[in-house]
């Protein structure tokens, strides 16, 4: 087995048959590895294999009160750490049977958005350098810092916040932040038109994404795929929409949905959505009521014998949370159903038949996060 | 452990699912229903035919979540699939919860692969955290685990992680 410079492990298998291996040390972001067997340029078999940050986040709940699983819980999805505890929140509050005040669900979705376009900044530096283009990969990883900024303004930690949690958020926000938000995203957006310009119209954009792992409408359905992946299919569902939770039901906003289901259609799913973001954080500054923000719950709070399942559109798709609980302080059973994970099981779809060139723009146009498909 | 539910009137389109599921008679058994979440129990002879009637009839077109739990006290392993709807009309806002309770010691029931394809992850998923055999599941390999994981399935309650005492 010749191992080259590179790290990459090569086996032929058959006369015109070769099996590479691409992973398990960041083959984009986080430890995941899958195998391809390629004839030619084409790839003709994949074999996913994740895994290889699974941490028993699950387990580990049955151990914790509903408050401190929190900060574990959070640390599987670091992109997207609001929208993977929102859930949680929701699935703890009907268990608990609380109710949350206004302005607590307007910070949420305030938090929410703000960490969607977070999220996808991440995404979008990781697919332009997959695609070659540098300077893409620098701006948004700059400009998501300005972004950072203002949940640190809110939540007090740049990445971990901790701000969702059952019976409201943590904190409230600074007097200054209406001023600061809108400034931040008064700039955003002019950004959002130079990124448009040098890489969603650049030709070697276009041309290597357009009409390449193209996921039909019935596929994506069957499969089972959530969030930018299921909406560039021309599904347009959002769970924003589909099962409204928090005060979404207030607030106007579109959902893109896109014919072409290439990964082109992926890619301006995602542009599209920060925009929409952008607008509903607009929307709540200007109505956002005075009041509490949280409902004070004992530190061993106990929750009511049963189940409950929910879910929130998160910056990859639908992420769920089914908590089973027998009546005490911890959760009996906890099982989160992430969007990665639900994602995965059409990179074999996408890559078959694909040409090795476009393995990284496929892939990383599922938006796949190794640690939070793990757990 | 289906609590009591608070009363509360339940949508049209929840209540003709309900009615729906007791045309299949005494192979369903309804948990609880409540606005955007049904859920049901099904024997493991029954969940093929069952989820079949569910993807026909009721037009739930793919699974979002499949949840394995332990209950050593009834030495029994709940198994449920979460169903969603993405083309059925005025579905998308429901979770259609099959489950099917398995004995400990004979943990297998029949795969769902071919009728709902979405579900060979989260079924290998299962298989290796609860020991739970999807009978036809074409490749239930481990998933998420070490390789050289050398113990019980660590999603059942007999399974205490290291360095926790017993109550803690």
């Amino acid at each position: 087995m010749p191992v080259g410079a590179t790290g990459i492990s090569t086996q032929q298998v058959e006369e015109d048959k070769l099996v590479v291996s691409i992973g398990p040390q960041h083959p984009g972001a986080g430890h995941f590895r899958f195998t391809i067997t390629v004839e030619g340029d084409m790839i003709v078999d994949v074999l996913p294999d994740p895994g290889y940050v699974h941490r028993g986040a699950e387990k580990q709940t049955e151990y914790r009160n509903y408050t401190q699983s929190i900060p574990l819980l959070e640390r599987s999805s670091l992109t997207d750490v609001t929208n993977i505890i929102g859930p949680y929140s929701l699935a703890a509050e009907e268990l608990m049977g609380i109710e949350i005040p206004p302005r607590a669900q307007y910070l949420r979705m305030i938090m929410s958005e703000n960490q969607r376009i977070i999220s996808h900044l991440y995404w979008l530096g990781i697919q332009a350098i997959f695609l070659g283009h540098s300077t893409m990969f620098m701006w948004p990883l700059g400009d998501r810092d300005l972004l950072i900024d203002l949940g640190e303004m809110i939540g007090g930690a740049r990445i971990t916040y901790s701000y969702w949690i059952p019976g409201g958020v943590r904190n409230d926000i600074p007097g200054n932040f209406k001023e600061r938000a809108l400034k931040t995203y008064d700039y955003f957006e002019k950004r959002l038109v130079d990124y448009e310009r040098i890489f969603f119209e650049n030709p070697l954009f276009l041309k290597r994404t357009q009409g390449v792992g193209v996921l039909k409408r019935e596929e994506a359905i069957r499969f089972g795929v959530v969030g930018p992946v299921l909406r560039a299919s021309d599904v347009k569902s959002d769970t924003r929409l589909d099962e409204p939770y928090c005060l979404y039901k207030d607030v106007n906003f579109e959902v893109p949905v896109y014919k072409e289901c290439d990964t082109w259609a992926r890619c301006m799913v995602h542009l599209f959505e920060m925009r929409q973001s952008i607008r509903i954080i607009r929307q709540i500054l200007e109505k956002i009521p005075s009041g509490s923000v949280r409902v004070k719950l004992s530190p061993q709070q106990r929750t009511r014998p049963g189940e409950a399942y929910a879910r929130v559109e998160a910056s990859r798709g639908a992420m769920a949370f089914h908590i089973i609980s027998d009546g005490g302080t911890k959760p009996y059973r906890t099982k989160i159903s992430v969007p990665s994970f639900r994602n995965l099981i059409v990179l074999k779809k996408l890559l078959i038949g694909s040409h090795v060139a476009d393995m990284p723009a496929i892939y990383w146009s599922l938006d796949y996060w190794p640690v939070e498909a793990d757990r | 452990m289906s609590a009591t539910q608070p009363k509360m009137e339940l949508p049209r389109e929840e209540k003709a699912l309900v009615a729906a599921l007791s045309s299949l008679g005494e192979k369903v058994k309804l948990a609880f229903a409540k606005p955007n979440r049904i859920k049901i129990f099904a024997e493991r002879n029954d969940v093929v035919e069952v989820s079949r009637f569910i993807r026909d009839n009721l037009h739930f077109d793919h699974c979002a979540n499949v949840t394995g739990t332990d209950f050593p006290k009834d030495k029994q392993i709940e198994i449920t699939y979460h169903f969603g709807s993405i083309d059925g009309e005025g579905l998308r806002r429901i979770i259609l919860s099959l489950a099917c309770k398995v004995p400990s010691a004979d943990a297998r029931l029949p795969s769902l692969i071919n009728e709902f394809p979405s579900v060979e992850l989260h079924e290998r998923e299962t298989a290796e955290m609860l020991g739970v055999v999807f009978d036809g599941h074409p490749n239930l390999k481990r998933l998420l685990l070490p390789e050289d994981w050398n113990d019980i399935p660590p999603m059942l309650k007999a399974y205490r992680l290291p360095g926790r005492l017993e109550g803690e």
